[in-house]
């Protein structure tokens, strides 16, 4: 059996990256897990927004953000990762994102306001380029029409207009999609204007509608590989700059990603086995033997290294019982509240967020996870994204950034 | 200011208030029917759904025993319709008082209440989720009952025959002169604004706030707050009702309701019946001691665990809550001096009916009216308010009858667009502070495994779009929504559940940065009292 020189556990951001920045390096790897979680994926790439999440404090510049952290949070996994190891990690990311048809854009050092499904307004660092001219739109209040669909559940054109009032010029109009009637997906609509004469249809639609705006916002369906040129499309057929707005998660987001990824991560080598979680580990000082899915189709895997990218509950790297948090392949000491009756805050909105977020598992200045005598656990074992523990990617706006720069310095400690 | 008259008013619509609208719509007595929040906000909303054969009782209060079956009985004939007649077990398992077992069948026949010795065997055989050690199984007839479809129907047949109803109407002063009530004043607490009501009779059924409203009238009630926990298991776990044989204690029976089970319950003082809610404690504490009857209980998912308080009318001094009695009381308040005041409260729901009658018995004795009860005889009618309660009915409904362009806005319990409207529609006038919250009290939006995660945003998105939401209201209406359903989703957070409300947590704040932006109503927000009262020793 080939011995792969890391394993990949987890298929979200982090494993995602852990396995782009190992292949990357020429080191033989092999990924798992299931794909279930990037499927809620915003798209959007936050670095830093929030802190202290109390103060509810928001920061425009992400890396003032991080020296800020850094100072009060020491036990935060940013503090084991320098700004020039993020700003590479994200660089390498995008960079390979934008080679397979998902190209990132923002601003150097700062943060954007994003418009979100609900009206709102997120300070992100790095967004989908599709949705660009709505942050310029919204930012100079310009003329703009939000075009929405009947039978689309996952985005109200008026709910974002209401919300919006500090945007006046923001018209709205519900249209049928061409070609598809009753309830309709995103990812449908999506695939079906690959053709671009369903594209033509649609422009038809919208162009008297859209007379007197500047520019016209669409929910997120403009493509599914393709989405530069849809969009380009669009907006000659428009005559004006089109834009996207992520709709209620599970979004397109997820499936562009995660299309980015097939596409992108055999080409440099990396195997996937999708849609497996690990159901056996075992260690010894040579490395790793796993057992990946179950029953017929499960796979028997073995690396010198592995980087565990599991996630948090809903990807299934930690489990809990009516009194306990465990991670769930090594058994690994996991920081927690002491009793359930502390991991979630009476109210659910409450600026402090749920001390449960913060559980999760410490390491050493190299990722390596701890065992129950307060050294590594194994010595080529290492921790990346949202399993770590002291921190809260919900409520600090820093989900992907940290999944991405932890990946990045767990592949370099290798 | 505006003045409203009407021969009967009565406070708080639970479901002794919506019997009685009833009640007296039908001898032909105009009412009308306030009610501080919505329908079923307190102890009616905040119980099993039980239709109790009465056997519960057979020990400690052979009054109310009786009560139960003669009520049950006329519940199963009248509204059918709210009624799972699901039959129900008295269990025991080895440790329980065998005294007590032993002695459970002649009680149960000196109440005259039916019931039928199983061996365990064939008690496991009927219901496999029963524990391998059970040493006694009896066979009573209890039954599943659904509390707000009750209420609605019961409103909806007051309105019908020209009674009404306001909805968010607190009662907040009233004027007592000459030994009468003269008049109540009220507040819309969406509004702010506030009407004088005139009524002959003034009839408290405000249920465990039945002391306040009595003391706007200068007269004393002592009412006992016992606040019990109950959880929601995602699956039915049982067909019949199980309950643990032994005196009233804690976590002693499970409740089919529909395709879900309800577990509980507990009984702990508190100081005011507002704010209540459950803990992680007392959920921790239920399923202990009911797995030792139902060991699945500690495998199984739970969707969410919620609160209620009963008024118990104190007796005198008392020790355990279970020992006061569970019978209703009605009070009138000539004797004290307020002549056109009466208070029904305490009772169960099973008795509810009766309690009704009785009150308006009472009441109609004041106005000369001479027109007997006729609740127990007539059929009630089921209506159209209260029909979305009902779990499964979306999934046939969608099936069964839906239009070409009609969606699914709740997944999990198969909710259309075209039902959520007609919801709205029929809520008409009883709009209120929070639709999202109105539209969920009446269907089975935010029941399902997501507990309203991913319904409430879209349903959000869809009364914008009606234009039943404007400016920021929408988003902080889903807020109150959230906020409320997390009072019960939080005491179960482990296991899938947990992972649900990450996924939540993900979305609103992660996603959609709700965590900023407006705040969540706060005419929602009960006082906080009753919590502090619980966890001091």
């Amino acid at each position: 059996m080939k011995t792969y020189d890391v394993m990949v556990i987890g298929s979200g951001f982090a494993g995602m990256a852990a396995a782009l920045f190992a292949a990357n390096r020429g080191l033989s790897v092999v990924q798992t897990g299931a794909t279930g979680g990037i499927d809620f994926s915003t798209g959007f790439i936050d670095l830093l927004a929030v802190h202290p999440i109390a103060e509810q404090k928001v920061w425009e510049d992400p890396f003032a953000a991080l020296a800020a952290l850094r100072r009060d949070l020491p036990a935060h996994p940013y503090c084991r990762v320098s700004d020039d190891e993020i700003s590479l990690a994200l660089q390498e990311f995008t960079n390979f994102l934008g080679q397979h048809g998902l190209c990132y854009r923002g601003r150097d050092k700062k943060n954007t306001l994003a418009l979100t499904s609900a009206g709102t307004l997120k300070p992100t660092y790095l967004l989908p380029c599709t949705l660009w001219n709505g942050v310029e739109a919204r930012e100079k209040k310009a003329n703009t029409l939000i075009v929405d669909f009947h039978g689309l559940k996952g985005l109200s054109a008026r709910q974002i207009a209401e919300v919006r009032k500090d945007w006046p010029n923001l018209k709205t109009a519900r249209i049928n999609f061409p070609g598809m009637g009753g309830e309709l997906y995103p990812e449908h609509m999506a695939w079906s204007l690959a053709d671009p004469a369903r594209r033509a249809e649609l422009a038809e639609m919208v162009a008297p509608l859209a007379v007197e705006a500047q520019y016209v916002g669409f929910p997120a369906i403009l493509g599914m590989t393709d989405t530069s040129i849809v969009l380009r499309h669009m907006e000659e057929l428009l005559g004006r700059p089109v834009f996207e707005i992520p709709t209620l998660p599970p979004s397109i987001a997820g499936p562009r990603l995660r299309a980015a990824f097939d596409r992108g991560l055999p080409g440099l080598g990396v195997r996937t086995c999708t849609q497996k979680l690990v159901t056996r580990a075992e260690s010894s000082e040579a490395g790793f033997h796993f057992t990946a899915g179950s029953g017929s189709t499960s796979v028997d895997i073995s690396a010198r290294s592995a980087i565990l990218a599991s996630g948090r509950f809903f990807g299934k790297g930690l489990k809990a019982d009516r009194h306990h948090i465990h991670e769930a392949i090594f058994d690994l000491p996991v920081t927690q509240p002491e009793n359930r009756g502390r991991w979630h805050r009476p109210a659910f909105f409450d600026p402090q967020g749920h001390e449960i977020n913060q559980a999760g598992l410490e390491t050493d200045a190299g990722l390596r996870p701890l065992g129950a005598d307060g050294k590594p656990f194994h010595p080529r074992l290492h921790a990346a994204g949202a399993i770590l523990a002291h921190q809260d990617w919900m409520r600090m706006k820093c989900g992907a950034g940290l999944a991405i720069a932890t990946a990045y310095k767990a592949v370099a400690s290798l | 200011m505006i003045t409203v008259t009407t021969r009967v008013l009565i406070i708080g619509a639970g479901v002794t208030g919506a019997g009685l609208l009833r009640d007296l719509a039908l001898r032909g007595v105009q009412a009308l029917l306030i009610e501080q929040r919505d329908v079923n906000s307190g102890a009616s909303g905040g119980n099993h759904g039980l239709l109790h054969s009465g056997a519960r009782y057979v020990a400690s209060d052979r009054e109310a025993a009786v009560e139960c079956r003669e009520e049950g009985a006329i519940l199963r004939r009248i509204a059918p319709q709210c009624i799972d007649d699901t039959g129900g077990l008295f269990v025991a398992v080895r440790g329980d008082d065998e005294r007590y077992v032993a002695d459970f069948p002649s009680l149960c026949a000196a109440s005259g209440i039916p019931c039928r010795g199983l061996d365990p065997g064939t008690a496991r055989l009927v219901e496999p989720a029963l524990s391998e050690n059970l040493i006694a199984a009896f066979a009573v007839q209890d039954g599943a009952v659904d509390p707000f479809m009750l209420s609605l129907d019961n409103i909806s047949q007051g309105l019908g025959l020209g009674c009404s109803m306001r909805r968010n109407l607190a009662a907040i002063s009233m004027d007592v002169s000459g030994g009468r009530i003269t008049r109540v004043r009220c507040r819309d607490i969406t509004t702010g604004e506030e009407v004088f009501i005139e009524a002959e009779i003034v009839i408290n059924a405000s249920g465990a706030w039945a002391g306040m409203i009595a003391a706007l009238a200068g007269r004393h009630i002592d009412i006992l707050y016992s606040m019990g926990s109950l959880i929601v298991t995602q699956d039915r776990i049982t067909t019949q009702v199980i309950n643990r044989l032994r005196p009233p204690a804690d976590a002693d029976i499970l409740v089919p309701g529909g395709t879900v089970s309800i577990l509980g319950t507990t009984s702990i003082r508190v100081s005011s019946p507002d704010g209540c809610r459950p803990s992680v404690a007392e959920t921790n504490s239920i399923i202990d001691d009911a797995r030792l009857m139902l060991p699945i209980l500690e495998r199984t998912r739970y969707i969410r665990a919620y609160a209620g308080v009963r008024p118990l009318v104190s007796l005198g001094p008392a020790g355990d809550d279970r020992a006061v009695s569970r019978g209703f009381s009605l009070i009138d308040h000539a004797a004290e001096g307020v002549e056109n005041f009466l208070t029904i409260t305490g009772g169960k729901l099973t008795t509810y009916r009766l309690m009704a009658e009785k009150a308006a018995d009472m009441a109609c004795a004041k106005l000369g009216v001479s027109a007997p009860c006729r609740t127990s005889t007539e059929i009630l009618p089921s209506s159209t308010l209260g029909k979305w309660t009902e779990p499964g009915r979306g999934p046939r409904s969608w099936v069964e009858s839906r239009t070409e362009d009609d969606i699914v806005l709740c997944e999990c319990e198969m909710v259309s667009r075209g039902v959520i409207d007609s919801i709205i529609d029929e809520a008409g006038a009883m709009r209120g502070r929070s639709m999202l919250k109105a539209v969920g009290m009446r269907s089975r939006v935010g029941k399902g495994p997501c507990q309203g995660g991913f319904c409430g945003p879209r349903i959000t998105g869809h009364l914008y779009d009606r234009g039943t939401a404007t400016s920021t209201q929408g988003l902080a209406e889903l807020k109150t929504f959230t906020e409320r359903h997390w009072r019960g989703f939080s005491p179960i957070l482990w296991g899938v559940p947990l992972m649900q409300a990450e996924l939540q947590e993900a979305l609103y704040c992660g996603a959609m940065d709700l965590e900023f932006g407006p705040p969540p109503s706060t005419l929602d927000e009960e006082s906080e009292k009753c919590l502090a009262a619980k966890e001091q020793p």
